[in-house]
């Protein structure tokens, strides 16, 4: 199963210089894709998620266009081709 | 001989160095450009300085990062210097305090942060350990936050003993004598006038506590309203509030060479955090916060901004240096403790930390 992982251009420096990762995640939700992602790029997973497993109160993510928030969160299926986006939400000052 | 100048701000940080003992500066930034540095230190200890900064990476979170090449580039911990335990269920929500120990601990940085909690790293801030009996404490649940979150924002290790001092918004003083396994409150004497009870034995908003040079027993606190001194290492505090313009504030800093010198920088009050008449004033005291004199040279003459909690500090030098940021993002600087202040920067976004010492 393969997973394509788009990043904004902030992030992109932590994930080897690219806002592209194909990632074969061990599992099929969300949860099991940011794991994966972890274990190859902690920094970048540590923007996404706190150590508390919690994505990013700021941080919105997409799967195939879907804000997980109101799908099933960290629990939300990845099938297989799915597109995974991670958006910095509007907020700031 | 150089002097660093280390500025956190809610948008990076700033470098400024002074080659001729402090009469001129040279403004370097922006570091860490878009994060807020709340934290801020310069470790000298090593055969080169290490800049250590605890930043919030503005959506993506918190995290320390440092530097040992004075901000030309930044390290961090691939998988974060500070990390709750999973078992604490806690994430950790800012920096607010690096503090390197003495140079007999080499190695050791200690760091206040939100959600309430100390940590002690050993390695130089790369990694940090959370100290679990504070953490443990019974009194953690009820500490309350403060406007800036419930955080520890000031740590004190005593370099001659196992005594560590911190304080936290809201909580108070608590002390530790043997390097972070048991903790006790020492607020007696120390007001909270946000609580139903006068003087409660813990829970009061300490806003910043430094340590007079005569020794560690003798330590002075700006409290969310009131200023304190202590000779008695906290165990009991007596206002000193007599003959400022205003006993709300932020910081205090303590002169680290002359015993009875600190200074404080009075805002009206709670509901009003601006300089009493629209004037930035620092009020220094010689004699242990028995008198107090204010200090206005250099300082803007109309300015309604306030220095907010680490936002003032001292260098090591002689004469001692004092620094001030303000939240309109002026740095002003004294190489004469605080006799005359001049201009380091101005039109930086808000300044919450500064650091300076002798590279």
């Amino acid at each position: 199963m393969s997973v394509e992982v788009v990043l904004p251009g902030v992030l992109a420096d932590l994930a080897g210089g690219t806002k592209h990762l194909q990632v074969e995640p061990a599992g099929g939700t969300l949860a099991d894709l940011l794991d994966t992602l972890a274990a190859v790029h902690p920094a970048l997973a540590r923007r996404i998620r706190d150590e508390a497993g919690a994505v990013r109160r700021f941080v919105n993510v997409y799967v195939d266009g879907d804000d997980v928030r109101y799908a099933g969160g960290l629990g939300t299926p990845v099938p297989d081709g799915a597109v995974v986006q991670v958006l910095p939400s509007v907020a700031g000052g | 001989m150089t002097d660093l100048l280390a500025i956190g701000t809610r948008k990076g940080l700033w470098l400024a160095r002074s080659e001729d003992d402090r009469r001129t500066w040279t403004l370097g930034g922006p570091h860490l450009l878009a994060q807020e540095v709340a934290a801020v230190s310069i470790d000298t200890r090593g055969p080169t300085p290490r800049v250590l900064a605890g930043i919030q990476y503005g959506h993506w979170g918190p995290t320390v990062m440092w530097s040992d090449d004075l901000g030309a580039s930044w390290q961090e911990t691939e998988s974060g210097a500070i990390r709750f335990p999973e078992d604490t269920g806690a994430a950790l929500a800012r920096v607010w305090q690096l503090r390197p120990d003495s140079a007999d601990r080499p190695g050791v940085v200690w760091a206040g942060c939100e959600p309430h909690s100390l940590w002690r790293s050993t390695d130089g801030g790369r990694s940090f350990d959370l100290v679990r009996p504070l953490w443990d404490h019974p009194h953690r649940p009820t500490w309350q936050p403060g406007g800036g979150g419930g955080a520890v924002h000031t740590v004190l290790p005593d370099p001659a003993s196992d005594r560590v001092t911190v304080a936290m918004s809201t909580g108070g003083v608590y002390v530790s004598e043997d390097g972070g396994d048991g903790w006790e409150p020492r607020n007696s004497g120390i007001s909270a006038v946000f609580l139903p009870e006068p003087a409660p034995e813990y829970g009061q908003c300490v806003h910043k506590v430094a340590v007079d040079a005569a020794g560690v027993d003798r330590l002075y606190a700006q409290n969310h309203f009131g200023v304190f001194r202590t000779d008695d290492a906290g165990r009991s505090w007596t206002s000193i509030a007599g003959g400022l313009p205003a006993d709300f504030g932020f910081p205090v800093v303590a002169s680290p060479s002359t015993p009875g010198t600190a200074w404080v920088v009075p805002l009206v009050a709670d509901v009003q955090r601006v300089p009493p008449e629209g004037r930035l004033q620092v009020h220094r005291t010689r004699d242990a916060g028995e008198t107090w004199t204010a200090l206005t040279t250099g300082l803007p003459d109309a300015c309604w901004a306030a220095v907010v909690r680490d936002a003032a500090c001292a260098d090591e030098a002689d004469p001692t240096g004092l620094y001030l940021g303000t939240r309109d993002g002026c740095v002003y600087a004294s190489a004469d403790e605080g006799d005359t202040f001049a201009l380091v920067a101005d039109h930086l976004p808000d300044v919450l930390v500064v650091r300076a010492a002798r590279i």
